[in-house]
């Protein structure tokens, strides 16, 4: 039998980047075929082709054996290739319904023609279980049901070869193994479904067969069921992984920032409605919450970015609440900003003026106000040499033209080389691959480790899991459980996050 | 003495080799400006070859020789006219810098103007000191101007594009009612000439005949001054951080309402001080029409061509002046100034866009070159 998908010898370059080097892909029909790979492995870029989306420089690609040309989506469309991307391309302002059938909708003289469409969605909603109201406003519905919303899109262009690019990175727990029950209906139903993602957990979990792609080349492809994590991780990232955060017993000392009774604006369930917290010497404190509950404007709250309604934050004993932001610098506050590139750094600075953006003022760093460049140049080689941060030209280079891993540990190095006591990382490890991420993480418990206070804000549960001391759950800006990572699990922490589960809280 | 040989071949190559990375650098720096004049030349000569194919020639050529047509007097003429749109340049540049657009260079240049002018006409000041003092209250005239638009931006979040327009047409209309008021000259209907004392020290004994003045001295190290207040103070840092990215510098611990406040007035004062030095010439005064001085336009012209960069505005201030005077001298031949404010607008147009330009010569390059093998492949294979 013809394989459903292949792509045969695909090369694609960006520049003199090999995206992707001489890739062979190919794909049965009703497999869950997933595609493994750290960020800038090529796996968005792969599929990025057969959508249609870029022209690759040499390879095939063939549908049911026929070999066919993909200019752009309407193409893949008409091939039955559908694709649900990372960032979903819905119009907010418009229901459900105009969504999905924008661009392909029936008209009669003009006028569009609901009733044949709402037929077959109803249908196909019964048939996947994929509920949703087709009369809701995109705006007002869950990050979850508007994938839903883009998987329904596909369907309805009778797409039977579906593209799903790391789908579940905004979603809960519990919206993950409903997720993961529809594909294993679509693979049921004859469907073919290529799954891009860098979390095993979830291959192991739901996918038939695995292709790993590194640095743009294909390692090789395996079957899921006989495969250790530890083996995909491997083939991965190209060496061995740890996957268990070592993290000692230690003696955790007094408060060194509190917060009481805060509330903050923001719009519906993002404003912050009376937090309270402490956070201890050599204590990890992580705040879990699905995206968009008031972990923003918290963390802006906290550091300044945005004003305080009303509460009182404290750091080492000195109350900061309405302190301009450098001051709270100074008192002992670093952090690791959540949109690195929009906070964290500037982009069009050189590496060694963003080491010491908010520093530069201070005698270390000028005399009579005029910058000191050779200190500053050595202050930078000394952090690119202890951090591992890699770029093409040193101190001097240009940070828009950095990696996104490596612009993360500049933004770190510069955090934790800092006179600090307490610690704020919010997504520390957002978009990074295995590596990065192992680093960063070792480099928090080390922090903990230094009788420092850290306060981190993730996303990412097993992040907020193994790192973690204590877990206090936001929902709806409340928090509305405090968890002992020992003690709970990822399930629970999900009951909380989606605001089935409230718990006594005593922070 | 062989030893010694060789090694001054070392030594001239390895000046060599610096002189030719310096040029290469400078050159990588300055390609969008060049190929802007290059284009704006180009399409001017297409509309002069359109009016009179045969002048069309000499007369570009006049144009680039610029004021150097009029040898020394003529050169004397040029950094006159340069050293106030190098300074408007310089205003709107150093704005740029930190992520302001101040278009009303052209107003602070005016209110200086009117100060400088008003000292120089009513008060009665020893010598050096009288000019001085009145180029450093237009100075101060224009700082004010400019500290307007920059607190209703820092403070309610005014877009100072808008409010320092208006600041033009307040300026316009009120240098009016100032000079009938205070420095009328009701038999010409201007403004009345400056004492002697107050006039900018001339450089007539270097170049015979020509305004030319110490202006253009002071421009230039204004111009450095502003370079190291940008590139290598504190000062600077937080204004080019600011002007880069505002949640960055924000982020940060910057105060970038005061980085606003701050470089607004700076970019005021050097405006300022080109109404200064425009106007503290016996002879140079303004007239009661309702004008807005051109100066501060071509001060945004300046920067863009300047690439945003202190040092840039004053090459390309330079630049603009030489060949305002080119077009002065162009008259010899059958076409009109107005020539010039066609190609300057193409050179602006072209330096806005050049960023643009470049991307799309980059995606097309592959395809260019495909289509010229192509062409030599099919040449060979006849």
């Amino acid at each position: 039998m013809a394989y459903k998908v292949e792509m045969r010898h695909i090369t694609k370059i960006f520049g003199t980047l090999y995206a992707n080097d001489d890739v062979t892909l190919q794909v049965k029909q009703g497999e869950i075929h997933a595609l493994l790979g750290e960020n800038g492995a090529g796996k968005s870029t792969l599929m990025s082709v057969l959508f249609g989306l870029y022209h690759p420089e040499q390879g095939d690609i063939l549908i049911d054996g026929q070999p066919v040309v993909i200019k752009n989506p309407n193409d893949a469309n008409r091939l039955g290739i559908g694709m649900v991307h990372q960032h979903f391309k819905l119009v907010d302002t418009f229901t459900v319904l105009d969504n999905i059938i924008l661009g392909v909708e029936d008209t009669k003289n003009g006028i569009i023609q609901y009733d044949q469409a709402i037929k077959k969605l109803e249908h196909l909603i019964q048939t996947y279980k994929l509920h949703v109201d087709l009369k809701a406003y995109i705006k007002d519905i869950t990050v979850g049901q508007q994938q839903r919303v883009e998987i329904l899109k596909m369907l309805y262009r009778d797409a039977d070869i579906l593209i799903f690019d790391e789908p579940t990175a905004v979603l809960t727990p519990q919206e993950i193994h409903e997720l993961m029950n529809i594909m294993r209906g679509f693979a049921k139903e004859g469907k073919t479904i290529l799954l891009i993602t860098h979390k095993l957990n979830e291959i192991k979990a739901v996918a038939d067969i695995c292709t790993v792609l590194r640095r743009g080349k294909k390692i090789g492809t395996v079957s899921v069921k006989d495969t250790s994590i530890e083996t995909l991780a491997e083939m991965m990232v190209g060496r061995e992984v740890s996957f268990s955060v070592d993290k000692p017993e230690i003696n955790q000392g007094e408060t060194i920032f509190k917060v009481e009774h805060l509330n903050v604006s923001g719009q519906g369930r993002h404003s912050v409605k009376d937090v309270s917290f402490e956070v201890h010497r050599g204590e990890i404190l992580g705040i879990a919450g699905i995206d968009g509950n008031g972990q923003t404007e918290l963390i802006h709250a906290l550091t300044g970015l945005k004003p305080i309604l009303s509460g009182q934050v404290s750091l080492m004993g000195s109350d900061i609440t309405h302190l301009p932001i450098r001051k709270k610098y100074e008192i002992g506050m670093s952090h690791i900003p959540e949109d690195r590139q929009k906070h964290g750094v500037v982009m069009d600075f050189d590496l060694q003026s963003n080491l010491i953006l908010q520093n530069y003022y201070q005698p270390q760093f000028q005399k009579h106000s005029f910058l000191k460049f050779d200190i500053i140049q050595d202050h930078a080689n000394e952090l690119i040499n202890r951090f591992d941060i890699r770029s093409e030209r040193g101190a001097k280079t240009i940070v828009r033209q950095m990696s996104g891993g490596n612009q993360q540990k500049a933004i770190l190095g510069r955090e934790i080389s800092r006179n600090h006591e307490l610690l704020i990382a919010v997504q520390p490890t957002r978009g990074l691959d295995v590596g990065a991420i192992e680093y960063i993480h070792s480099q928090l418990i080390a922090e903990r480790n230094q009788q420092k206070a850290i306060l981190l804000i993730s996303l990412e549960l097993e992040e907020i899991m193994n790192l973690s001391d204590r877990i206090l759950v936001m929902y709806e800006g409340e928090i509305v459980g405090e968890l002992d990572p020992k003690k709970t699990t990822v399930n629970e922490l999900g009951l909380y996050m989606s605001g089935a589960k409230r718990g006594d809280v005593h922070a | 003495m062989h030893e010694k040989k060789i090694n001054m071949k070392d030594v001239i190559k390895n000046v060599g080799k610096v002189i030719y990375r310096g040029l290469k650098r400078a050159f990588i720096v300055m390609k969008p400006s060049l190929v802007a004049i290059g284009l704006g030349l180009l399409i001017g000569l297409i509309i002069m070859i359109i009016f009179d194919a045969g002048d069309a020639f000499p007369a570009l050529g006049t144009l680039l020789i610029g004021g150097f047509n009029g040898g020394l007097r003529g050169i004397g003429n040029t950094l006159y006219q340069a050293a106030p749109i190098i300074l408007t340049g310089l205003a709107v540049a150093f704005a740029f810098r930190t992520g302001l657009f101040n278009i009303g260079a052209s107003g602070q240049m005016m209110m200086g103007a009117y100060v400088a002018i008003h000292i120089g006409v009513r008060y009665s000041l020893p010598g050096t000191l009288h000019w001085i003092v009145a180029f450093l209250a237009g100075m101060l005239a224009g700082a004010i101007w400019g500290l307007i638009p920059g607190l209703l931006k820092a403070l309610s979040n005014v877009n100072e594009v808008v409010s320092s327009i208006m600041m033009n047409y307040i300026a316009g209309n009120l240098l009016i009612i100032l000079i009938m008021r205070y420095v009328f000259n009701s038999s010409y209907s201007r403004s009345l000439n400056i004492l002697r004392t107050a006039e900018l020290p001339l450089l007539t004994s270097v170049f015979p005949g020509s305004t030319a003045n110490i202006g253009i001295f002071i421009a230039i190290i204004v111009v450095v001054i502003a370079h190291i207040i940008l590139h290598k103070t504190t000062l600077g840092f937080g204004l080019r951080a600011s002007g880069f990215s505002m949640p960055g510098s924000k982020y940060a611990g910057m105060n970038t309402k005061a980085n606003i406040i701050t470089a607004m007035t700076l970019s005021g004062s050097f405006a300022g001080m080109a109404g200064a030095i425009a106007f503290l010439v016996v002879g140079k005064n303004i007239g009661t029409a309702f004008e807005i001085f051109p100066q501060g336009f071509d001060g945004i012209s300046v920067a863009l061509l300047g690439l945003g960069e202190p040092i840039g505005a004053l090459f390309a201030g330079l630049f603009l002046a030489n060949i305002r005077m080119g077009a002065f001298y162009m008259q010899r031949y059958s076409f009109v100034p107005q020539i010039i404010d066609m190609i300057i607008a193409v050179i602006v147009y072209v330096t806005a866009i050049s960023s643009a330009l470049q991307i799309v010569f980059k995606r097309y390059r592959e395809q260019i070159k495909s289509w010229s093998k192509r062409i030599f492949k099919k040449k060979e294979g006849q």
